[in-house]
């Protein structure tokens, strides 16, 4: 099973290597980690989604909890929360296939955001679902380079209002 | 005032008396500071014999305790003993001299990242920037150490931190860490369900671990087991929570463990597990084990419940917290005598292995040298074959089993007994190793010497190793390699070399004779018993 981790940090240094240490040495699976301060400068917010057995997912959050550098956990499935993945690529272009590059761009919902003689970049935002399927797409044409933050995730409100 | 007298300040506001360690120039104001109180300082010979003797003094008083090496090698081999204290969940504050702050990523000399290389091995650790800080994180950190499951906690302090002026000396009154607050009373709702679990059961144990030492509740779990009859079995980190030849004991379990107690566990419909995590050692596979039983875990640690083994009723907090709410409970049990019984005469009987001619027989040895010994006397043992001979027939009464038992670091015992013995010199400690462990320890004699210690100390010798030396035996064909020990030394010289009596036991003729001589007297003395390099452990948990 997939879950992902919202899990509040003290901003201290050395707190990211500790988290993702815990998971090196349990064995835990790390598919993305992305992290951010928060409103609060003190607190900051790593995003991780991990995948493994029901009890593997238990241990996590238990483990997590007890780093004294963590303050709070939520654990969620994908479709309790809405999750954002934003990526940017860089695509080498020509005349013969520029007009293809658009089309998927169009139709992904992917933006051209830098252009040169011979190369574009594209940037979108959206689920890490349609990002990967945007990457998919264009994995036919010559990709120079891909940056992407990670999913972001927070629980749905309806699930955190009362 | 300067950090280091800080650091003085806060061990001495922490009732600390005596601190392990060895010092270079990265740890020497605070050693300096040290000078200015009343806190006996003990220089072992090597750093992760300072953890091992704070781990032995910890186990026995119940309070943290410390050890101070300096930066990089200082640094670095302290963490097994670190580690061996995590593995054990043993209270530790160990303190680190540092390069200085803005040195520190230079790769200068005896420059190591120990908060980074020991990050899997502490429960926390700090690296003090502001001397300032000093009060607030010492506080911190025995609070860490002590509380919640125990563990060892790490300080690391770089030198030009230690020698900074603070202002004000600001000690908080009282702890408060948003992102730790453990467990201590265990859930009355689940406790009521432990109840109803008792009530309608034909066959509960209690299986207790090394837990029930560390918050010390093991006169209470006695308590409990007593009031309501409830046969009791312990893994190696849990023996003495009962005195062996106790009618509701029925011994160690696991793979070196006994046959009444595994029986117990594989036979009985309730378990109540308190303060053990079903390690691999204690039970093969725990799931299979415990399949169509209720399993009752008791820990203090969330994570551990669930971890090994699928838990039917877990109770999280501090096991001497949970017992007093559980004795104050009127449980109406069936009659469970049958199962007592059934499980007493297994017990009782008589081992069929056979007893060695030509050389001692560890077994008869270890029975003898624990009756022998004073009721509440330490025994500590090291890691091996001479562990596994200790487990199964030491005769337990109101005294301490020390070993390490988690992650089996050979050389553990020699330090750690010089640890207990200072944690109280009036009670008699026995440390039993095998001569490579000794061999590991050895130089600690020279502490043991210098702090005027009274320590009996066996050594095994078969001139090998003894438990590889058996795993080859039996999984590799006998095709023996790295195991024989034929270097030396003479035990009797080395005695003599550090000015302590020797005794040697060669067989079983007039062994409790040569064991009562050995006990006997002040000074230290160091017994070499040989045993048989083809002696095996399998099967050593006899009966009592």
């Amino acid at each position: 099973m997939k879950r992902i981790f919202s899990v509040l940090v003290e901003n201290r240094s050395g707190v990211l290597s500790k988290v993702s240490g815990l998971f090196a040495r349990r064995s835990f699976n790390i598919d993305s980690l992305a992290v951010g301060e928060t409103n609060d400068p003190d607190v900051s917010c790593m995003t991780i989604v991990s995948s493994g057995s029901k009890q593997t997912m238990e241990q996590i959050e238990k483990q997590l909890n007890k780093k004294l550098d963590v303050i709070k956990i939520k654990s969620f499935e994908n479709w309790q929360s809405i999750t954002r993945e934003l990526i940017l690529i860089k695509l080498r272009y020509n005349k013969s296939n520029r007009e293809e590059i658009l089309t998927i761009c169009t139709l992904a919902g992917a933006r051209v955001v830098d252009a040169g003689k011979r190369t574009m970049m594209v940037e979108m935002c959206d689920t890490p679902e349609k990002v990967q399927m945007l990457l998919d797409l264009l994995s036919g044409i010559s990709i120079a380079e891909v940056a992407r933050t990670g999913t972001l995730a927070l629980q749905r409100c309806v699930d955190t209002e009362h | 005032m300067n950090g280091a007298d800080a650091v003085a300040k806060c061990l001495e506001l922490e009732g600390v008396k005596t601190v392990y360690g060895y010092p270079g120039v990265a740890i020497c104001p605070v050693y300096d500071s040290l000078m200015e109180t009343g806190i006996h300082t003990v220089l072992v010979r090597s750093e992760a014999n300072a953890a091992h003797a704070a781990s032995g003094m910890a186990r026995i008083s119940g309070e943290a305790g410390v050890c101070i090496c300096t930066s990089g090698p200082g640094a670095t081999n302290l963490i097994t003993g670190i580690a061996t204290a995590y593995a054990d969940s043993i209270p530790l504050v160990c303190i680190t001299g540092q390069v200085k702050l803005d040195l520190i990523g230079g790769d200068v000399f005896q420059e190591a990242d120990i908060t980074g290389a020991a990050e899997s091995f502490v429960k926390y650790s700090y690296l003090v920037r502001k001397a300032s800080d000093i009060p607030r994180i010492f506080r911190e950190a025995f609070h860490i150490a002590t509380t919640g499951r125990r563990g060892p906690v790490l300080i690391d302090i770089p030198v030009d931190v230690q020698n900074t002026e603070i202002r004000k000396f600001e000690w908080p009154e009282e702890v408060n860490l948003r992102t730790y607050k453990p467990t201590f009373r265990g859930n009355p709702m689940q406790i009521r369900k432990v109840v109803h679990a008792l009530e309608t059961c034909e066959r509960p144990i209690l299986y207790t671990g090394g837990g029930v030492h560390l918050c010390k509740a093991a006169p209470l779990v006695r308590e409990f087991a007593e009031k309501y009859r409830i046969p009791v079995v312990s893994t190696m980190m849990g023996i003495g929570t009962m005195p062996s030849r106790h009618e509701l004991y029925m011994g160690m379990a696991g793979n070196n463990g006994n046959l009444a107690a595994n029986k117990a566990i594989h036979d009985s419909d309730v378990v109540i597990l308190v303060g053990a995590r079903l390690a691999d050692r204690a039970v093969n596979d725990p799931q299979k084990m415990l399949a169509h039983k209720t399993l009752i875990h008791i820990d203090v640690d969330p994570a551990e419940i669930g971890k090994n083994a699928a838990c039917d009723l877990p109770i999280v907090g501090d096991a001497r917290a949970i017992f007093e709410d559980m004795l104050k409970e009127e449980i109406t049990m069936k009659d469970i005598t049958p199962w007592s019984m059934a499980l007493r005469e297994i017990r009782q009987k008589k081992s069929r292995r056979v007893v060695p001619e030509r050389f001692t027989d560890p077994a008869v040895f270890v029975k003898t040298l624990s009756l022998a010994m004073d009721e509440n006397a330490v025994y500590v043992a090291d890691v091996g074959q001479n562990q596994i001979w200790s487990c199964a027939n030491v005769v337990m009464r109101e005294g301490r089993f020390l070993t390490s038992g988690g992650m089996g670091t050979m050389g553990y015992a020699l330090p750690a007994a010089i640890g207990a013995k200072m944690a109280d010199r009036s009670r008699q400690v026995v440390s039993v190793s095998g001569d490579g462990g000794f061999q590991m320890a050895m130089m600690e004699l020279a502490t043991m010497n210098q702090e005027d210690l009274d320590l009996r100390i066996v050594v095994f010798n078969n001139a090998a190793l003894g438990m590889v030396r058996e795993f080859q035996m039996f999984s590799l064909n006998r095709r023996y390699t790295m195991v024989d020990l034929n270097g030396g030394p003479d035990y009797e010289k080395l005695a003599d070399a550090y000015g302590i009596r020797y005794m040697r036991i060669d067989d079983n003729e007039g062994i409790e004779k040569k064991v009562q001589e050995f006990l006997s007297g002040t000074g230290s003395v160091l017994l070499e018993v040989t045993v048989d390099p083809d002696g095996v452990v399998r099967k050593a948990g006899g009966s009592k």
